[in-house]
């Protein structure tokens, strides 16, 4: 393939509508393809999903690419992967971009393959240099960044969940809306999919949460835990945790902030027993103000923050809800 | 008997403090941490685990040890050997270094067919040196088999593999037939400490090294030379808050200071 032009974003849907990953890569696309003079295209994939192509459009996209079968009503690896493919052909975009999801992670490293290029992964930063698409993405647990450049085409990334600004909507938007057909063969469809569980934690979702109170594996136990539920729902906010608390039992794998968690944007974040590894952090790009209670003064969170206490967080907490509670009611 | 391939690699030490991770920014390198010697990747270690359960509810199976690496490495392979792998394959060779996923890949999947047959390859959901995750995904499209990742449980029966995986949102169960790539999440558990015996045992298993050319793969094809993606730039980003820290007579006082500032710059 050659004279690869446009910048195209797979989108997810959830809930019948645009996922909000999507329309925060498609306003990096947006600003990555006003600096190449090139179109913005959108491949949308799912069952009963082209009414959503007009949100794409609003969203910054100049022609959506929609692929709307049967097959495609829940993903699955060997029914997207075709699909994205022929799209891809079609489209013949210069760059490719996903959000780093459960979908993202999946797809990208497999569509990179097919199409023969290379694809670097939960990316947070995305720019234009000479021409080409220049990547910035954390390793090495966040404690280093890493930028690279791709030699063959399409230039593949994953985005990081609230690393990119979405673009203010515009309904008034006009763009192309293209149906590609795809034949995929079910027998292909190597997995089944034979169960789901959902886990969220009960109340705000953590990734909506202006307010989150973190806990680490310095809270202790499942009880202390429950001081912290009980500071956040007063806060009416939401409760994190780090994977060292997770695997030790503590709480629930769905409150887990971090690299291998999830991503959150809280006004204010509350991390109580928490060292502050880069790991944990990494989870952390999009807080706002910080605040730790640690019984080290050398913890790395401290970095990170905007006060801190040294104290071991049973000398503070109950004091501090106490606080709080009086200064909301008054 | 069930064959099962566990990748393994040997990584900087994940858990060792922040404030001593340098990088020499001209070399593009992480620098060895004195005093911290690197570690198995413990998502691949909880693979190995994985592997040797699966061997307990059958009875019996084969479990090979993979890695690509300096002859460092060598370590990582012994550490899964004395949890009961039990043999290794190491590949080591300049034209292998520096590789981006694909190219590394490339060479992973090479050697997998070269110990064929096989059932099940195990890998870390992702390696915490550079944490991309992309490498087992690649492995299974060059051996054309179904990859299924981030498992917090695996099963055999009949030639169909279960497997309970992690998703941001909680789990989901998915069934396919081997042979297949799983990786493994930190969600499987903890892995198994070998004992001193068990250490002194795997001294004793065969280990091979091979070459690119062992793996009739020519050096333009894998490391730095067969890769796509460049690495322009590494380097420690600077965290510039400045941390207020709140004292007082009591930690009852400091509590309650926090609480006001708090209040002030209405976050509360």
């Amino acid at each position: 393939m050659a004279n690869e032009s446009g910048v195209l974003v797979v989108a997810e849907t959830a809930d019948g509508a645009v996922a909000g990953i999507t329309l925060e890569v498609l306003g990096a696309a947006r600003r990555l393809a006003d600096k190449l003079g090139q179109p913005v295209q959108a491949a949308l994939l799912g069952q009963g999903v082209e009414p959503l192509a007009q949100g794409l459009i609003a969203a910054g996209a100049d022609k959506v690419y929609v692929v709307d079968q049967p097959i495609l009503a829940e993903y699955q690896t060997d029914a997207f992967v075709p699909a994205i493919e022929k799209v891809c052909r079609e489209a013949n975009p210069s760059i490719v971009l996903l959000g780093q999801t459960d979908i993202g992670r999946d797809l990208g490293p497999r569509l990179a393959f097919r199409l023969g290029t290379a694809v670097a992964m939960d990316c947070l930063d995305l720019a234009i240099g000479d021409g080409r698409l220049v990547m910035t993405r954390a390793c090495y647990g966040g404690n280093a960044n890493a930028q690279h450049t791709c030699k063959t085409m399409p230039q593949m990334a994953t985005v990081r969940v609230k690393s990119q600004e979405p673009l203010a909507p515009d309904t008034s938007r006009q763009g192309q809306v293209t149906k590609v057909a795809v034949d995929i063969d079910p027998a292909a469809v190597r997995t089944k999919i034979t169960g789901r569980r959902k886990e969220e934690a009960e109340g705000i979702r953590l990734e909506d949460a202006e307010v989150i109170v973190g806990g680490g594996r310095g809270v202790g136990s499942a009880e202390g835990f429950q001081t912290l539920t009980e500071l956040a729902d007063l806060m009416k906010g939401a409760v994190g945790s780090t994977r060292a608390a997770c695997d030790a039992g503590f709480c629930s794998v769905a409150t887990q902030i971090g690299l291998t968690g999830k991503v959150v944007s809280p006004a204010l974040y509350i991390a109580v027993g928490i060292s502050g590894a880069s790991q944990h952090m990494a989870g952390l790009s999009g807080a706002k103000n910080i605040v730790a209670i640690n019984k080290d003064p050398e913890a790395n969170v401290f970095r990170y923050c905007r006060y801190g206490i040294v104290s071991d967080w049973k000398a503070v907490i109950p004091t501090f809800l106490n606080k709080v509670r009086q200064l909301k009611a008054g | 008997m069930l064959h099962m391939i566990c990748c393994v690699k040997q990584v900087p030490d994940p858990e060792a403090p922040a404030s001593q991770f340098k990088v020499d920014e001209a070399a593009k390198k992480v620098l060895p941490i004195p005093g911290v010697d690197p570690v198995a990747d413990e998502y691949a270690v909880r693979g190995v685990e994985a592997a040797l359960r699966i061997r307990e509810a059958l009875g019996e199976a084969k479990i090979t040890i993979l890695t690509l690496g300096p002859e460092a490495a060598r370590d990582a392979v012994k550490k899964a050997l004395a949890m009961g792998a039990d043999e290794g394959v190491q590949l080591t060779d300049k034209a292998f270094e520096d590789g981006d996923s694909f190219a590394t890949a490339r060479a992973l999947a090479a050697a997998i067919k070269k110990l064929e047959p096989f059932d099940l390859v195990f890998c870390g959901r992702q390696a915490p040196d550079w944490d991309v995750g992309v490498t087992p995904s690649v492995i299974a499209e060059l051996l054309g088999v179904p990859c299924v990742t981030r498992a917090c449980d695996v099963k055999v029966s009949d030639g169909t593999l279960t497997v309970e995986r992690v998703l941001m949102d909680g789990f989901e169960t998915v069934e396919v037939r081997l042979p297949a790539v799983v990786t493994i999440s930190n969600e499987l558990g903890e892995p198994r400490y070998p004992q001193l015996r068990e250490i002194m045992a795997a001294a004793r298993k065969p280990v091979a090294v091979w070459s690119a050319a062992d793996l009739g793969l020519d050096p333009s094809q894998v490391g730095a030379a067969g890769s796509v993606l460049s690495l322009d730039r590494l380097y420690v980003p600077v965290h510039e808050a400045k941390c207020e820290f709140i004292e007082g007579e009591t930690m009852e006082e400091a509590a309650e200071k926090l609480a006001a500032k708090l209040r002030e710059a209405k976050l509360i």
